[in-house]
Order: C-alpha cells, then sequence, then structure tokens
C-alpha cells in the first residue's frame, strides 16, 4: 500500500487535531442560563477536531472505493439494482418537502398528504388491491406489517389454532425471520424438478393449523410459478391466507395484478421496484397492500380523503382494528416522494415498458451463458436468471471465485449462494435500465472468466485482483470482533 | 402536459430501443417479447392500469413545486415543534456527500472488496456513536428511534430469558405502540411502570426508561440503574443524541442497551422519515444484538480492510432464528449522522447542545413569567419542556402559525391545555421574543 492510499483510509479519529472545527455555530443571542448541577452534566465526548476540506475529501475517497449503479452494472438478484432517476431526489430534498416536521398539523402538509394519498392510490393499482398503508419503513416491516394482520384476522375468526406460516425454500431470509416475529410456526415447502412450489408438499400441509403461505412472485429462481392460481386456491380451500413478497414485482409491472391471482395480501419494495436509491443499505419503504377483508387492520396510519370538505380534506387515520403503529411517524416519507415522482414520470406506458424490457433483458443473458455456464431451470425466466456454477468447482473455481473475478473486470457480483436450494448459485438480475451494449460486455466477461477457469483455474481462484483491497479475513472479524475505534486499539472480545 | 403519444413512448431511463430489442427477440429464437410472459395465466394478462401517461420533468417538476408550497415549511416559519423529531442544524456538506452516487447508489456491503467505502463508514458511524452514548459497541443502525427501543425490548427478553418488558409511563407514548406492535405477537407481557413510585418487580426483563423523557425532564438514571441491577434485568435508555453534548451518557449510568432517534444528527426531518434509530450495549451482549454490524479486518495482503461481521445473528443466515428480521441498516442516513458528527466535531458538539439548552431555559422563563401560562412539571430539563396555556393549545398555535410560527405540540389528550416545546440552536432570539409575544396574546 502506498502512503497515499493508507492516508486516505486513515479514521476519524485517527486524523483529529486538537483546535480544528468543522462548523461555526452561532453566537448564544439570549441571555445565559443557569447549567445543571454538575452530576448531570458529562466530562469528556470523544469526537474528532477536523476542518471542513478535509473530511469532505475522506467522504469523497471513500466513496470512491465503492461500486455502484451510478458507475457499474450491478446485477444483484433480487435486489433490483436499476437507475434511480436524480429528479426523484431533487423533489424529495425540496424544502416543500424535506423540512416538513411530522407533528405539523394536517392543515400546514395537505401538499405532502395529497402525495401520499395519489401514491396510495397507484399502489392499489398497480397491485389490484382494496386497501393500502405507505407506514412500513422497509420490505421486512412490510413482511411483519402483512403477517401480523393475517394473524389479527385469523384471531378474530376464532382460528387460534391456525399457527403454521408456509415458506418456500427458496425464499429470502425475511420471510421467515418475520412470520416468527408475529407469532407463527414456520414450515418450509420444497420446491418441484420444473422450479415451481410442490404441490404434493402444499397438499399434505393443507391441515387445519394452516394460517397461510408466503409466496415470492417470480421467485428468487426467476420463475414465475406456473401452478400460482392453483395454489391460492389450495390455500383458501384449506382455510389459509396467501401473501406475496412483492421484492421482484419489477417482472410483473402492468403485466399482471397480484390481487387478480388470488392473493390476500403483498408489500412492495419501493427502492427496488420503484428505483428510491439503496443509499448502501437503507433507506427503504415496505408498503403493504390488501384485499378487502384485511383492510381493517392495516398499519396506521393511512391517508383519507374528505371531499365534503372545504379545506384540509386529507388527513391521517388509524384503522379501526389496525395492528398498529410501526414506527414514530407516518413512513419513510422521503422514499415516498421518489418512488411517486417515478410512478408519475414513467406513466402507465412507462409501467408496462419497465417489466417487459427487465424480463426481455434476464432472458437475453440466459440465452447467451447457458452453454457456459450450468441453467437449473431452462425456461423463460421472468426478470431474473438463476444459474450454477459448479462446472469448475474440482480446479477450486466456485461460485464465490466467478463472483469476485468478476469485481476485477468493473462489474458488480451477482448475488451469490442464493437461494440456498440452487448449489453454487449465482442470481443474475440485470433490469431495464441496462443497454444490449453493456449487457454484451457482460456476457462475453462472463464467457471470459469461464475460459479463465480452464485454463488459470489459480487465477479466478485467487480473485480479485484489482480491487482497493483484496479477499478479507472474515474468520478472524468474527473470532475477535473489532467492532469501533478505540484509543487503546484493543479489540473487543467476549470473554470480558 | 402529459405525453400523449402511446405506442412509440421511449422513456429515458431504458435505453433499449424497438430496433434494439427485436434483435435480442432474435438473438433468443422468440417473436414478441410477450412470449416471454406465458407463464401468466392468460385470463389475468394485460390488465387495465389506471395510472396517468408519462409526464415530461418539466412538468412534473413544476407541478410538484406548485404543490410543495402548499406545505407550511421549516425553512420560512420558526419552529418550536419537537416530541421525537427536531429541527438541528444540518451543514452543507452532509446533502454533498449523501448525494454521491457511489453512495448513494449502492447497496448492501455483501461484497466487502466493492464496497469498503459504505464499510469504512458503517464503523466510523459505530465508533461515533458508542463515544457518545458512551457504550462499547453500536450497529449500524435501526429504522428508526421507536423501532431501536422496541428492539432493545425484545433483545433484553432474549437475553435475561424473561417475558415481562416494564416500561416507565413517561417515554414518548408513541413509542410505546410501537412497543405494544413489536412485543405483543411474541407473547410478550408489558407493564407500565409509575415514575412517582418505581418499583420494579424480579420477574422483569428490563426496564424502558426515555432520556430526556417525553415531556423533556431529565431522567434519573441513577435510581432506575439499582433497581434494575437488583433484580437481574437489563437497563434499557432511549437518549437524545444532541443531550449528549453535555449530559452524562447512558452508559456512565451502566445502562446495558442504548436506543436514540438519529434524526436530530443532521437528518432532513422530511415529515418523519427516513431517520436511523441509533443501537447501542455492552460487549457481553453483542451476539444478542440486531441489526448490522460491521468489523475491521485485513485481507490476504496484510491490509486493513473492513467487513459486515457477527452474521450469523442475521435473517439472511439464521432465517427464523435470528434475532430480528431486519434487513436493512439506513446506511445512508447512517452516513449522514457521520458527517454531521464529524463537522459539528467535539466543541461544535458541545456548543451546539449548550445553544439548545440556554435558549431553551430561556424560552421557559420569559412564558412562566406570561400571566396565565404556567410550567407545570419540575424537575431538569434539556431542550423540551410542557407549557401549560389558558385555552386549548391548538387555538393559540393557530395564531402562531399566522405569525411565522410552528408551536408546540398539542398534548391536551393526556395533559389539559398543555403543548411540549422543543427549542433549539436554530431558533433565534428573536423568534422566541415572537413566539412569548404572541403568547401574552393569550395571557390573563
Amino acid at each position: 500500500m502506498n502512503n497515499i492510499q493508507e492516508f486516505q483510509r486513515k479514521l476519524l479519529m485517527d486524523r483529529s487535531v486538537p483546535g480544528r472545527i468543522g462548523s461555526i455555530l452561532p453566537e448564544l443571542d439570549v441571555p445565559q442560563q443557569n447549567l445543571l448541577r454538575p452530576e448531570l452534566l458529562r466530562d469528556n465526548l470523544d469526537f474528532p477536531e477536523l476542518s471542513e476540506p478535509e473530511i469532505v475529501r475522506y467522504f469523497t475517497n471513500l466513496s470512491r472505493l465503492n461500486f455502484s449503479i451510478d458507475t457499474n452494472f450491478y446485477p444483484l438478484g433480487s435486489c433490483t439494482m436499476k437507475y434511480n432517476p436524480k429528479i426523484n431526489d431533487e423533489i424529495a430534498f425540496s424544502p416543500g418537502y424535506a423540512s416538513l416536521h411530522p407533528n405539523q398539523p394536517i392543515d400546514e402538509v395537505q401538499g405532502a398528504l395529497t402525495i401520499l394519498y395519489r401514491l396510495q392510490g397507484y399502489l392499489r393499482e398497480i397491485t389490484g388491491m382494496s386497501g393500502v398503508s405507505l407506514a412500513p419503513l422497509a420490505g421486512a416491516q412490510g413482511e411483519l406489517a402483512g403477517v401480523l394482520m393475517m394473524r389479527r384476522y385469523l384471531i378474530e375468526q376464532g382460528q387460534t389454532q391456525r399457527l403454521k406460516m408456509l415458506i418456500p425454500d427458496s425464499a429470502h431470509g425475511t420471510n421467515p425471520a418475520s412470520a416468527k416475529m408475529a407469532g407463527f410456526d414456520v414450515v418450509s415447502v420444497p420446491t418441484d424438478n420444473s422450479g415451481n412450489i410442490s404441490l404434493e408438499a402444499l397438499r399434505i400441509e393443507a391441515t387445519n393449523d394452516l394460517a397461510g403461505i408466503m409466496i415470492t412472485l417470480p421467485s428468487t429462481l426467476g420463475l414465475f410459478d406456473q401452478n400460482i392460481v392453483e395454489i391460492c386456491n389450495i390455500l383458501h380451500k384449506a382455510g389459509g391466507l396467501v401473501y406475496a413478497d412483492g421484492a421482484n414485482m419489477n417482472a410483473l409491472l402492468g403485466q399482471v395484478k397480484i390481487g387478480d391471482l388470488g392473493f390476500d395480501v403483498m408489500h412492495l419494495n419501493l427502492h427496488k421496484t420503484f428505483s428510491t436509491p439503496h443509499g448502501g443499505g437503507g433507506p427503504g419503504a415496505g408498503p403493504v397492500a390488501v384485499k378487502s377483508i384485511l383492510e381493517p387492520y392495516l398499519p396506521a396510519p393511512i391517508i383519507e380523503f374528505n371531499q365534503e370538505l372545504d379545506e384540509n380534506n386529507y388527513y391521517l387515520k388509524s384503522p379501526n382494528k389496525s395492528i398498529g403503529k410501526l414506527a414514530a411517524f407516518h413512513g419513510n416519507f422521503g422514499v415516498l416522494v421518489r418512488a411517486y415522482v417515478y410512478i408519475r414520470t414513467l406513466g402507465d406506458y412507462g409501467l408496462k415498458q419497465i417489466s417487459q424490457n427487465a424480463v426481455l433483458n434476464a432472458n437475453y443473458i440466459k440465452e447467451h451463458l447457458k452453454e457456459s455456464y450450468n441453467l437449473p431451470f431452462d425456461r423463460n425466466c421472468m426478470h431474473e436468471v438463476v444459474f450454477s456454477a459448479t462446472k469448475h468447482k474440482d480446479k477450486g473455481v466456485n461460485g464465490l471465485a466467478i463472483s469476485k473475478r468478476l469485481l476485477d473486470y468493473g462489474f458488480h457480483a451477482p448475488t451469490m449462494y442464493f437461494p440456498l436450494t440452487v448449489d453454487e448459485a449465482l442470481l443474475i438480475e440485470p433490469t431495464e435500465t441496462e443497454s444490449k451494449e453493456t449487457l454484451d460486455l457482460f456476457i462475453e466477461t462472463m464467457k471470459t472468466i469461464d475460459q479463465e477457469a480452464r485454463s488459470q483455474p489459480g487465477l479466478v481462484h485467487d480473485a480479485p485482483h484489482n480491487t482497493p483491497i483484496r479477499k478479507l479475513d472474515e474468520a478472524k472479524a468474527a473470532r475477535q470482533p473489532d467492532l469501533r475505534w478505540s484509543r487503546s486499539e484493543e479489540s473487543l472480545s467476549d470473554n470480558s | 402536459m402529459p405525453v400523449s403519444d402511446t405506442s412509440f413512448f421511449q422513456s429515458h431511463y431504458m435505453p433499449n430501443t424497438p430496433s434494439q430489442q427485436q434483435e435480442m427477440l432474435d438473438s433468443i429464437g422468440i417473436n414478441s417479447i410477450d412470449d416471454l410472459f406465458s407463464d401468466i395465466p392468460t385470463e389475468h394478462r394485460h390488465p387495465t392500469l389506471d395510472i396517468p401517461h408519462p409526464i415530461s420533468e418539466i412538468d412534473l417538476k413544476s407541478e410538484l413545486m406548485t404543490l410543495g408550497i402548499q406545505n407550511r415549511n421549516l425553512e420560512q416559519n420558526a419552529c418550536f415543534l419537537g416530541a421525537g423529531a427536531y429541527n438541528h442544524f444540518s451543514p452543507s456538506i452532509v446533502k454533498a456527500i449523501l448525494t454521491r452516487g457511489e453512495f448513494l447508489t449502492s447497496y448492501t456491503p455483501y461484497q466487502a472488496e466493492a464496497s469498503q467505502g459504505t464499510l469504512q463508514v458503517a464503523y466510523e458511524f459505530q465508533s461515533l456513536i458508542s463515544n457518545l452514548m458512551s457504550m462499547d459497541v453500536a450497529n449500524d443502525g435501526m429504522y428508526d428511534g421507536a423501532t431501536s427501543f422496541a428492539e432493545a425490548a425484545l433483545m433484553a427478553c432474549r437475553v435475561t430469558k424473561r417475558d415481562e418488558i416494564y416500561v416507565l409511563d413517561t417515554i414518548n407514548p408513541v413509542y410505546r405502540e410501537v412497543i405494544e406492535t413489536y412485543a405483543s405477537p411474541q407473547k410478550l407481557k408489558i407493564h407500565t411502570l409509575s415514575s412517582s413510585n418505581p418499583r420494579l418487580p424480579q420477574t422483569a426483563s428490563c426496564l424502558l426508561v426515555q432520556y430526556p423523557n417525553f415531556h423533556g425532564t431529565i431522567e434519573d438514571l441513577s435510581l432506575y440503574k439499582r433497581q434494575t441491577e437488583d433484580m437481574g434485568s437489563l437497563l434499557v435508555v432511549s437518549a437524545n443524541p444532541i443531550a449528549m453534548g453535555i449530559l452524562k451518557p447512558p452508559g456512565e449510568f451502566g445502562a446495558d442497551i442504548v436506543t436514540g432517534e438519529g434524526q436530530a444528527l443532521g437528518i432532513p426531518i422530511s415529515y418523519g422519515g427516513p431517520y436511523v434509530g441509533l443501537f447501542c450495549t455492552r460487549k457481553k451482549f453483542v451476539r444478542q444484538m440486531p441489526g448490522r454490524i460491521v468489523g475491521r479486518t485485513n485481507d490476504s495482503d496484510g491490509k486493513t480492510g473492513y467487513v459486515l461481521t457477527l452474521q450469523t445473528r442475521e435473517q439472511h443466515i439464521r432465517r427464523e432464528k435470528a434475532t430480528s428480521n431486519i434487513c436493512t441498516s439506513q446506511a445512508l442516513l447512517a452516513l449522514a449522522a457521520t458527517i454531521t458528527m464529524a463537522a459539528v466535531g467535539k466543541t461544535g458538539f458541545r456548543q451546539q447542545s449548550e445553544l439548545s439548552y440556554h435558549k431553551a431555559h430561556y424560552t421557559a422563563s420569559l412564558i412562566q413569567n406570561i400571566p396565565g401560562f404556567s410550567l407545570p412539571i419540575q424537575g431538569d430539563f434539556f431542550n423540551e419542556f410542557v407549557v401549560k396555556c389558558p385555552i386549548n393549545p391548538s387555538k393559540i398555535n393557530k395564531q402562531l402559525l399566522a405569525n411565522g410560527i410552528i408551536g408546540g405540540l398539542d398534548i391536551s389528550s393526556s395533559m389539559p391545555n398543555c403543548m411540549l416545546i422543543a427549542v433549539t440552536e436554530m431558533n433565534t432570539a428573536s423568534q422566541i421574543t415572537a413566539l412569548a409575544e404572541t403568547l401574552k396574546k393569550f395571557g390573563s
């Protein structure tokens, strides 16, 4: 490592120089008041002392160590890393929206409520459901809200014994975790050879303790379950409810409405399908949409409109049997505004073209890579395609090595080792915002890596070579956790 | 004006032209894009979609800016509203760095070699939040202050293997509701502990205290620490981060879990979100902590680097056995808070805290002297306090708004004729005077 690189990565506290300041605060312009008793006061605060230019350079240089959509193709499966339009950010950051206090009375924020009300309506229309709450702060919280509504509904129907929640083995880990938090018992259902949920297994589980099923549609295998209507029927006949995890809605926008297929409740990930930026792992927003039987249970608040009133027509309301509050305020408003701007920009024509281009791009990759990589399910995929990187395992080149080698070529890796049901899974989601030229380059690179795996397996095995750092010692990180800066440089250990 | 022509609509977000699409279809060997959707039952294909037609950037921006002006914002009005979200200083560099695409448009840093920027920021955030609260360790962030508090209660039940949560009656009532939403489905019992006669039983997994509390009063954490210690339960504190510039931090009182709302650390107030929940604990409980954690390690060449660690707590590994279903860390907001903490810095942070304190106490002294108004709650406070008004506060707030002042939170449903007022370093002497002058009109 040369000195400049080392300097650029020096931590804030290690850069600190006593006497430097990073901002000037105003002088006290009112009479000084008596301070608190000394025993209530703190002695010292270990915070950095730095000037503004060095702070800006530090964070700017850190940012350059990241791959991002703005700089790289980022085909991370089931994460929908599409372009995040800048107008969305501009509106969300404008004072009319960013400088509103959540406790302001509704007559001061009618413009904000108008946007939320319209967004509820658009999401109802897109999903084919009858009620929407924008309250959940993330996809996983939307899931929790969804299964809590199912639980509340079943209890009110006197069906307290219905505690079994079915979850396909290809599901995202948040599904079983959310079901557990809502008090359900999780039972996994297998996928059959063609990539659909096993109907046989489903029928066996259709007993009177069945609460419902959580289905990701299309699945994390990138497949639209060919028996989806029948699955909904089996569940309903057995007295259960059907939940749709909308993480992969990018494949279906305007092509089919989830509600029409028989689903009772679902969540959407606005940070995926509706292009709000992921921000390195949040914020997101996970609105829930439900059929009328679950509407009274929606999380608070929902936005209502009363046209009888002369002014202040929009107001916040808690549904009468609401599962309650999920957060301190009304949802991730800044994210919701971005999604609203996105839907308006694309409009009805644009939304349909999203799913068309997303699915076309994924199938294009599938067709052009299936000679080089094992394709476990050779049928039309939706917005993403899963390969199994098993061909060169004997030479020490697995899914991890291929993923890391892609980083060397300037492409972000696909989602790897997920879904868990596919050996050495590489889940590739190109999204609709990538051009044919980018896809061609990616395909060519994947083929090159396949060739390298044959001729120079060591090169691929030891990747990455060109990234700011190389493979990290994760075992050490977990064994001797070093989770914060400390003056003594002592690492944290469990036995202290 | 919406875009009117339909069949030839080409979105500026999608590069592939119809002729390129045709080329791709040819190479796949199919006739139309529609064929790719053949697994969807035919009767449900091509639903009507009642969404407005596409609209140009110029038209949309003009429409939304007009709509935005209808809102009364905090840049054009003085704000004395708090109760969980505060109008504090956000340095200009926050937005400049936050909107860099490399931070804004990256994903969760699962590929550490391609995400060192995000990971190092997370480590910085964990470091500064631990320092702020005087705790051993912090995670990379939760959804908001309320969910952090709720998750802390769940964690305390896991650690103590007890199922009774005690909540002091002075916490934010909305936080209390969120705790109910999270804890009740797991068959955990929630009890209210009276602050006037707090007696914690032996069955308590934890005691939840807000510091300062919902009414702004500074709770006696040493009293609650003695009680929780005696009963073998955990002291869980939700602390206002700005107050930590002058107040003794919960860690110094021996708190076991400390949470908080990170919004005050330079995050746009944005009508309630997105924010970041703070979450700290002692090192012996780190493996029971929810949320994302970043650790420092080295790469195969010996260089220092950062990775997601202790992931066996998390849902993507442990599924239903995870410590929580949480999958996000509000990383972008944690970045905003980290930049703010760095820019405000050691001396600035104390100064900001003192400014809020002195201005709030000055405001309180002015209001106290207005006949008909009083401060019904005794005790030390930081920057927030309850005011008893001669009439319903909603009427007063209307008059304040007419003068360009957003008044305090109307809490008359729990305390008749009372409002909760917050003052920060953003409030000028003239705003404070204007507030007092307007209140005088209602004085007796």
